[in-house]
């Protein structure tokens, strides 16, 4: 098993302060690849193969390779809003070591020449942000912010910004327009943040586990890295099990483990030796595999071809007690609940998906109902803005593909039920109805 | 047989959400921009909403840092306060309520000022997390001074099922915690000082071999 590389020392008390940090070897990093030319610095990202962490797996070094060169203020934005629900290793990165954040965010910021810089935190993780706040200064305070670093001539700005309580903001465009203050509603693409982002200004996004392992890459060279995990699936990766599972958490795994492994072997498998029934690869937002697919290396493109996605590296264990019902009506709600509201096909599709659920619930639900919201799911995929959409339309499709007679079951018993109780009050009210004597 | 009358409400699926047309009140002057001069702001506020502007300094991007500034004064989004930041910004009302109803953590009416968001996504709800909202609710619902409410994910699925008090991530919480919680918070206690996610080791054994 490969050693760790973000979770090295990540124990280690006071690690979130600088002298801890430094005295473990961190800010050794960034001189030297401040030292390095901005094209050499980019091969060097892309060589490495590092992928996109925070869900969509784009490759890091060819993104920041797109920004322009040219006078105008371009900026690295940090996205932090960690919300995709089973989600949760940013929080441990921020938490515990703040400054590797910061360390990669810089040398990214001077890969790209950007010399403004933000890290939007989401507004819920508010201890994390006085962690990371509190980090930024003591970085500004040594010098690894400001004027000159290092004596390169390079200034970098960094600053924290918090949102407020909107899943749709952890969406890059979304993002933006909340880090300029306005409703978190996503922009219309192309033109690409790489293009015109922030305050219309080229602009780099990239998730904390990314820029955290940039310090990780310089250290090890771009053929070291790439060496890690399997072919396309580079380095290491965070990986938050969750759900019925005996100990969850998140586990630093070489990308292509087998997924069993990372269930069974680290998370302990559900409790009391129940089965499982189907398990999220990548956070709620992608189709449910089943038991049929835990040898499946977790990895992009294994998990791909399982008919998934590794998204943001989250896995959901669902023991064989839940109901698919209900686990549905969780994702319906949330979505439309989440849902900006901007493009239709989202705004409606997740909220009448909400109310077909909660029809299968309270008994009033026919089995036409399943392919009407089957359908409803294929009308929103791919005719958005963003994914938000599609990250309720391809759980909830899959649900319906791999389990359809539990739906059934469902709805039939849920039916009887209904009628059960409704008969029940007929019988008990004195009903009177003209000409006919009781 | 009797007529038989059915009356169908308008919008029976709930196809909007309540209070929709609350901002529609025709009768009102039209918004303008508050004057700096004459509007007074308390020297608290005005410096929290000035801490924003010099944080972010483009545009209108200090408009969440103002709003925070304004909950944190007045515990929730109060039109008075939404009107001194605007007079500070030099926006109308208008424009930070727009912002401001848009993301969940802002209170658009006055409830306490102690907040306990209960996870309520997925993960947490494998592990019983409507129980523990419900088990809260029963102890805390009728305290005029605590707030607490069902929450997407938090992004604590190791500690589910979870809150969060004030701020501060507790968990896992088991349903024989609750009434210790409750009194916690009625008392502003620390909440579940061995249960905080703070104080958690890292579950993969590869860092604790070290």
């Amino acid at each position: 098993m490969t050693d760790t590389l973000l979770f090295t020392d990540i124990d280690e008390p006071g690690l979130n302060t600088i002298d801890v940090y430094m005295a473990r070897g961190g800010y050794t990093q960034l001189p030297i690849a401040l030292k390095m030319k901005r094209e050499d610095l980019i091969t060097e990202l892309t060589g490495s193969g590092l992928r996109g962490r925070g869900g969509a797996g784009f490759p890091m070094g060819k993104k920041a390779s797109f920004i322009p060169k040219g006078d105008m203020q371009k900026y690295v934005v940090c996205n932090a809003d960690e919300s995709e629900p089973g989600t949760f290793k940013d929080r441990e990165l921020i938490q515990k070591n703040p400054h590797q954040l910061i360390e990669g965010l810089i040398i990214a910021a001077f890969a790209v020449d950007a010399t403004i810089n933000y890290i939007y935190i989401r507004g819920e993780y508010d201890q994390q942000a006085d962690i990371l706040d509190a980090a930024i200064a003591e970085a500004r305070e040594r010098g690894m912010l400001g004027e000159n670093i290092f004596g390169s001539g390079f200034s970098v700005q960094l600053e924290l910004a918090r949102g407020a309580g909107a899943y749709i903001c952890g969406e890059e465009t979304g993002l933006l327009d909340s880090l300029e203050g306005k409703r978190g509603n996503p922009r219309l693409k192309p033109p690409f943040p790489a293009n015109e982002g922030l305050f219309n200004g080229p602009t780099l996004i990239n998730n904390v586990e990314t820029l955290s392992a940039i310090p990780s890459i310089i250290k090890l060279g771009a053929e070291g890295y790439a060496a890690i995990g399997v072919k396309d699936s580079a380095g290491t990766k965070l990986v938050s099990i969750s759900g019925n599972v005996e100990r969850p958490g998140n586990y630093e795994v070489a990308l292509g483990t087998s997924s069993r492994e990372l269930i069974y072997g680290l998370a302990g498998g559900p409790v009391d030796g129940r089965k499982i029934k189907c398990w999220f690869p990548g956070g709620s937002s992608t189709p449910v595999l089943t038991a049929d697919d835990l040898d499946v290396g977790y990895d992009y493109d294994s998990i791909e071809a399982a008919g998934s996605m590794l998204g943001s590296g989250a896995i959901i264990v669902v023991d064989e007690t839940q109901s698919v019902v209900e686990l549905a009506y969780k994702l319906a709600k949330f979505y439309s609940h989440e849902s900006c509201g901007k493009c239709t096909p989202c705004r409606e599709g997740t909220r009448w998906t909400f109310h077909m659920v909660e029809r299968i619930k309270d008994g009033t639900a026919t089995p036409m109902d399943l392919d009407i919201m089957a359908a409803v799911q294929e009308q929103i995929i791919g005719h958005c803005l963003c994914v938000l959409g599609d990250a309720m339309a391809m759980p909830i499709g899959s649900l319906i593909a791999k389990f359809r007679d539990e739906f059934e079951a469902e709805i039939e018993a849920n039916r009887n039920e209904r009628e059960r109780k409704l008969a029940a009050e007929f019988a008990a009210a004195e009903v009177e109805i003209e000409g006919v004597s009781a | 047989m009797a007529d038989v009358q059915r009356h169908v409400a308008r919008f029976t699926h709930d196809s909007r959400i309540p209070g929709w047309d609350r901002a529609a009140d025709l009768d009102k002057e039209p918004a303008v921009v508050p004057d700096a001069a004459t509007t007074e702001v308390p020297a608290e506020l005005r410096a929290a909403i000035e801490d924003g502007v010099r944080r972010f300094p483009v545009g209108d991007a200090a408009f969440i840092p103002a709003l925070y500034a304004v909950q944190d004064y007045y515990g929730w989004c109060a039109p008075e306060g939404i009107e001194q930041a605007a007079a500070v910004l030099g926006r109308t009302p208008a424009a930070l309520t727009a912002v401001a109803t848009f993301y969940d953590m802002f209170q658009m009416e006055p409830l306490g000022r102690k907040t306990v968001y209960v996870c309520t996504n997925i993960s947490c709800s494998l592990c019983g997390a409507d129980e523990l909202l419900e088990a809260l609710e029963a102890e805390l619902g009728e305290e005029p001074d605590v707030n607490v409410r069902g929450f997407e994910c938090l992004g604590a699925c190791d500690i589910a099922p979870m809150a969060s008090v004030n701020g501060v991530y507790v968990g896992p919480i088991g349903l024989s915690e609750v009434p210790e919680l409750a009194r916690q918070i009625r008392e502003g206690d620390d909440p579940l000082p061995a249960r905080q996610l703070v104080k958690r080791p890292c579950a993969d054994p590869k860092v604790a071999e070290k």
